[in-house]
């Protein structure tokens, strides 16, 4: 019987010959994540559990992206706390100040992680690796100081759900309208403790952008990892930013999956995921009237060059409606220098957008673009649930940047078409 | 071990965001994080409950965040532990690391009501309605996690090895 490319990724992490969805395995990690916000706990664990060095200092991921610029005294604390450790420890991968970017789009950026590698991070996007072929997966910050003192972790084997997707997608329709549209399908958990697996003729063209975008909310369906079989659009990706080798798995013919779900995407509109849920999707032409306080281009899931692209292609000799806050958020220094060079920038200034400088900051609603009571935003985001980017009684639509432009620039949900 | 408690109800999908919300993510202090325990869920849960309680969830409790700071609210909050239908699975790999007792139980979670006293026997997995005798069983622990909390965690089962 076949194995699946997750089973085959995490099997060849380990000295098993065979390997079996509800398997508990030890395995060895390739690249170990933490952030201002979990890294704290996981050193402070590692320090408790006598943790003299870390396993490898390559293979340790440390970015200080959530609360920064530090936005107060605790969040400069606990970003101190990750620096000492980082220095200590000679970690190789350690990012603040000007080189941050948001970690799910500056670790695939520097070719830090790679197809065919066990990823863990204690952030629950790490999922977004999958796009480039990886088996990566969120974890917490014990997990993380185990991975950096032992260089693996134990896992227990997913079953994995394909989903083959056909159909050509219509124009604004990406691959966050895809991923919307799919977790509004199986829900929240549709998809809890198991692989999702994106195949099919429209994947096979779609851009590395968009399947960031898709791995990265595999998790907001329950999932444990999401991954694409790489091609030459991985390749294309991968090979001018790698510094290592990596190696390209594929599922096998008969590999056996928990569920087959076939979408055809042709007959997609853009998305919009309504509060306070991730799967309460409708089709923008479903919307009706929903007037927005915000608009927010960016994160981990949309804030790449690609989206601001798309985004600055609907802003353009327009601006923002009255009264509505347009914020964009470029996910990396690089896609920021890039925005610069092409132009940009410009366009979202004379738009009258707020250019924040990369940070997780607003879409947890930790700082940078927090809602007050009754506030509604649109936003390019992965979580909609109560309080996610501020007030307990402020609300959040998920949509892509080209959903997300449109309705800054009419002041309600809509989609570009309207413009 | 014997959980014995007050039984706090919430729904399905209780995201960590209503756990602990992020704005209180700047400390991973165990008694500050426990003052916003469930706050986004329900304001005022932390000036009703008592220490020993039980949260008692729908499907798909602790879904959302990676952030540990959610079972270690709760935790230092002083519930004993949490039942529910389902738990997401980072928040159920976070729980046992760090020693929150969790179980799943398909049918409490309908069957009961916010005030009830339960009794949960984890040797034996079952829990025992106070007042009616009715009892319900939990999904059994797989040995490999019974291990994890028999040496007090994921960084001590790690020591000893």
């Amino acid at each position: 019987m076949g194995y699946t490319i997750t089973e085959k990724i995490l099997m060849a992490h380990t000295d098993l010959k065979d390997i079996a969805p509800g398997q508990l395995i030890n395995a060895k990690v390739d690249i170990a994540l933490g952030n201002d916000i979990t890294a704290p706990i996981a050193i402070r664990e590692f320090r408790a559990a006598g943790g003299k060095e870390v396993f490898d200092r390559e293979k340790i991921a440390l970015v200080l992206d959530h609360f920064t610029p530090n936005k107060d005294i605790s969040s400069a604390q606990q970003c101190k706390a990750v620096r000492e450790f980082a220095v200590e420890h000679g970690v190789v991968h350690f990012y603040e100040g000007g080189q941050v970017g948001v970690e799910h789009a500056l670790l695939p950026e520097k070719g830090i992680v790679l197809p065919g590698d066990l990823v863990i991070g204690a952030d629950s996007h790490t999922c977004t690796y999958g796009a480039v072929g990886a088996f990566a997966t969120g974890v917490g910050s014990t997990d993380l100081a185990a991975a950096m003192l032992e260089g693996e972790l134990w896992f227990k084997v997913p079953a994995s759900i394909k989903f083959i997707i056909y159909g050509r997608l219509a124009k604004w329709v990406s691959g966050k309208d895809l991923i919307l549209h799919i977790i509004g399908r199986i829900g929240v958990d549709g998809a809890l403790y198991q692989a999702m697996e994106f195949t099919g003729e429209t994947i096979s063209t779609l851009p590395m952008a968009d399947r960031l975008s898709m791995a990265n909310m595999a998790i907001e369906a329950g999932a444990k990892n999401g991954i694409f079989p790489p091609d030459a659009i991985t390749e294309e990706y991968v090979r001018p930013r790698a510094k290592r080798p990596w190696k390209f798995y594929f599922s096998d013919p008969d590999a056996v999956y928990a569920d087959v779900i076939e979408i055809d995407a042709s007959k997609l509109e853009p998305q919009v995921a309504f509060p306070h849920l991730p799967s309460n999707v409708r089709g923008i032409s479903d919307a009706g009237e929903v007037k927005i306080d915000q608009s927010l281009i960016g994160s981990c899931t949309n804030g790449r060059i690609e989206d601001l692209r798309v985004a600055a292609g609907i802003l353009k000799n327009r601006k923002a409606a009255p009264h509505v806050r347009l914020i964009v958020v470029p996910a990396t220094p690089l896609i920021y220098r890039q925005a610069l060079q092409e132009g940009l920038l410009n366009i979202f200034m004379e738009a009258q957008a707020v250019i924040s400088p990369p940070s997780c900051g607003a879409c947890l609603g930790g700082h940078l673009g927090i809602l007050a009571e009754g506030e509604r935003a649109v936003a390019t985001t992965n979580r909609n649930f109560v309080g996610r980017m501020g007030h307990p009684k402020s609300e959040v639509y998920l949509a892509s940047p080209a959903v997300a432009a449109a309705s800054a620039v009419l002041g309600r949900l809509a989609s570009p078409d309207e413009l | 071990m014997i959980f014995k408690g007050r039984v706090w109800k919430f729904g399905d999908n209780i995201d960590t965001d209503a756990i602990i919300p992020a704005r209180y993510l700047n400390t991973s202090d165990p008694a500050e994080l426990a003052k916003h325990c469930m706050e986004d869920a329900d304001p005022a849960f932390m000036s009703k409950m008592k220490p020993g309680d039980i949260i008692v969830g729908g499907e798909n409790f602790g879904c959302g965040s990676s952030r540990e700071h959610a079972p270690i609210a709760i935790k230092a909050a002083g519930i004993s532990c949490v039942v529910a239908k389902s738990f997401a699975r980072i928040f159920y790999r976070n729980s046992f690391n760090m020693g929150l007792p969790i179980f799943e139980s398909g049918e409490l979670a309908d069957a009961i009501a916010e005030g009830d006293e339960i009794e949960i026997d984890s040797a034996t997995g079952v829990i025992t309605l106070s007042g009616s005798g009715r009892t319900f069983n939990i999904s059994p622990i797989p040995p490999f996690m019974e291990k994890l909390i028999a040496d007090g965690g994921l960084m001590k089962h790690i020591a000893r090895k």
